[in-house]
């Protein structure tokens, strides 16, 4: 639809090309360069925007389908116990494994709640997102078997039965393995919206009446993105659980985490895959800076960072790339 | 622990707590659509305002019923200052946009103002206990119970009562049903609608301020107060049905209920049934207990 506007005097619509899994795959060897020429605490803090910006991913996908749920910390959440309590009952340290589990445990239950999200929009949508991830916050926090509000450690990972020698050169394994995998989901999720079925997120937002007139399966649709943006958040979880090493309800299933989540969303925008990262990243250094700078101010910046993009940037910072791009054509 | 008087008593002791808590966000959300996240904030600034005022009266030692004036009058103040402040100076931008939006920017004002509750408050816990104190203790069946708690039974009857009557008895509750039903026609018929939902945010500013203020002597009035308040305000008026005064007392009624029994029966499910039956609730009835559905447009 977007493209409508610039037709070339052919009459065949100029699609530009699409420069996005080049560009991202170009992106991930800088970020993985950095490790050599970056301090370690940034290339942690690296890690953990890309492991977040998974989140925000799921998020932005429902976004573009008009829906904001405030409770995306439930599935970040279970992808983070599920890694965790995983290394503390079992002893499984593995992290292909971890993820498999995360992922199993975040889709799965995604799958299954899905059926009654898929029926509900807006406010309510948000709503009932934040009620499951409060219960699952109450189950957490109440429970000392669940870890209660202490949680869990979660153990040294290994690769595939291989344990790095030490501590450098496991967060160095950490660090590649965030960043292909966020490579890997990015791409995924770049071709996927781009689908028939990615795009009618688009449609079901403008006008979900005539989306379904049109023959589109809209309940199937909000599903299926739902159980993505699970999939994705899970992932998330769990390698922020391996990167900070300990796993709390409250920093994990809180409804705060949600809200820090969706304000990353917004703040992004729903314009490219890449932009849920570089959100992501922008406002983990924000934050590290503002905290160690202006800790009394902290989120006087954020709110008003938030309140100033609703009012004047709806498309999130990634439209201002856009508009720029866009303004320099005929 | 197991009495049942004293599960009933504790149940609507805050039951009527969480009433107070949550009726004016349900009013806020039935006039104007606005789910307001600020609310938290609001209850939070009131309870500040109302701490620091009876701290500061209690050390010119004066009679304590003005304590009783104090709470009310910060709540006032703060409803006052602030319910315009942020009707006029943010949400009006935002009526025409989703409502999900306003949802973000209520959040965003939520941020803000836990900042600015720490700069102009500090860090340090306010205990104005001396107005819970002073009306002694009652027992009952062995257990003693604070007369402050009962008052507050009144309190949430009284601002439950009153709203109640604002909206259906009095010419501006009237029109304000109109502005509800249809803010377009009423705006043709003449009514002011800006002048109304400026008045309904004020209101449910002070509400929320109030719910603040009359909590600040039950508890020690620490930063992050308003975090907790907030979700739960949610689920209180999302049982209810959102916009609906009657549901907000029905919600607060379950809720407060449900909880106090989990509390003494299976301590684990304790928050589990306030959002297990917030969640029941939207998936049985979206609307709400006492919501009125609403029809599909295209």
């Amino acid at each position: 639809m977007r493209r409508d506007g610039n037709r070339t005097p052919g009459g065949r619509p100029a699609i530009p090309a699409d420069r996005t899994v080049p560009g991202l795959a170009a992106a991930v060897l800088v970020v993985l360069s950095t490790w050599w020429w970056l301090p370690g605490w940034a290339v942690n803090m690296l890690a953990l925007a890309l492991a977040n910006g998974l989140v925000v991913l799921g998020l932005t996908i429902q976004i573009r389908a008009g829906l904001v749920s405030f409770g995306q910390a439930l599935y970040y959440g279970l992808g983070a116990y599920a890694a965790a309590m995983l290394g503390h009952f079992a002893g499984v340290s593995d992290v292909f494994v971890m993820l498999a589990a995360g992922v199993a445990v975040s889709a799965g239950v995604a799958a299954a709640l899905g059926f009654l999200m898929a029926r509900y929009r807006g406010i309510f949508f948000a709503m009932l997102s934040l009620a499951f991830s409060m219960i699952l916050f109450g189950l957490l926090t109440n429970s000392a078997a669940l870890g209660s509000t202490d949680g869990f450690g979660v153990p040294a990972p290994t690769f595939l039965g291989f344990a790095p020698a030490d501590n450098a050169r496991l967060t160095l394994f950490l660090f590649a393995l965030v960043a292909l995998l966020a490579l890997a989901i990015a791409c995924a999720a770049h071709r996927y919206l781009r689908s028939a079925m990615g795009w009618t997120g688009e449609a079901i937002r403008e006008n979900e009446v005539r989306a379904a007139y049109l023959g589109a399966a809209v309940r199937r649709a909000v599903h299926v993105k739902y159980v993505l943006a699970a999939a994705c958040s899970g992932v998330g979880g769990v390698l922020t659980a391996l990167l900070i090493g300990h796993v709390t309800p409250e920093d994990f299933v809180y409804w705060t985490k949600s809200g820090e989540f969706v304000f990353v969303a917004i703040l992004s925008g729903t314009g490219s895959v890449a932009a849920p990262f570089v959100g992501s990243l922008i406002f983990e250094l924000v934050r590290s800076y503002a905290l160690q700078y202006a800790p009394d101010f902290w989120q006087i910046l954020l709110g008003g960072t938030l309140l100033l993009t609703i009012l004047f940037l709806p498309g999130g910072l990634w439209s201002v790339f856009r508009a720029k791009r866009r303004s320099g054509r005929p | 622990m197991l009495d049942p008087t004293h599960i009933l008593i504790n149940g609507v002791t805050y039951a009527s707590w969480l009433f107070l808590v949550a009726v004016g966000l349900t009013l806020i959300y039935g006039v104007m659509n606005i789910l307001n996240v600020a609310h938290g904030s609001l209850y939070a600034i009131g309870a500040y305002a109302a701490a620091w005022s009876v701290g500061e009266y209690a050390t010119t030692g004066g009679p304590v019923f003005v304590d009783y004036a104090l709470l009310l009058a910060a709540a006032l103040a703060t409803g006052l200052v602030l319910g315009p402040a942020i009707e006029r100076g943010v949400l009006r931008w935002l009526y025409d946009r989703d409502e999900i939006v306003i949802v973000l920017a209520t959040f965003a004002l939520f941020l803000i103002m836990e900042d600015a509750i720490k700069l102009t408050f500090g860090v340090e816990s306010y205990l104005p206990f001396r107005p819970y104190g002073a009306l002694g203790y009652i027992e009952v069946r062995g257990i003693p119970f604070a007369v402050y708690e009962f008052c507050l039974v009144a309190l949430s009857a009284a601002v439950g009562g009153a709203v109640w009557f604002g909206l259906n008895r009095t010419r501006a509750g009237k029109l304000l049903q109109a502005v509800i039903h249809d803010r377009e026609i009423s705006l043709a018929l003449g009514i002011d609608v800006t002048r109304m939902f400026v008045a309904t945010f004020t209101v449910g500013a002070a509400l929320g301020a109030l719910g603040g203020a009359f909590t600040a002597p039950m508890i020690s009035v620490v930063p992050g107060i308003g975090v907790e308040v907030i979700v739960l305000a949610f689920a209180v008026v999302v049982i209810g049905g959102l916009g609906s005064i009657e549901g907000a007392a029905i919600g607060a009624l379950l809720v407060g209920l449900g909880r106090t029994l989990a509390v003494n029966a299976m301590p684990e499910l304790e928050l589990f049934v306030v959002y297990g039956v917030m969640a029941l609730v939207l998936i049985a009835r979206p609307q709400g207990l006492f919501g009125r559905a609403e029809a599909r447009k295209i």
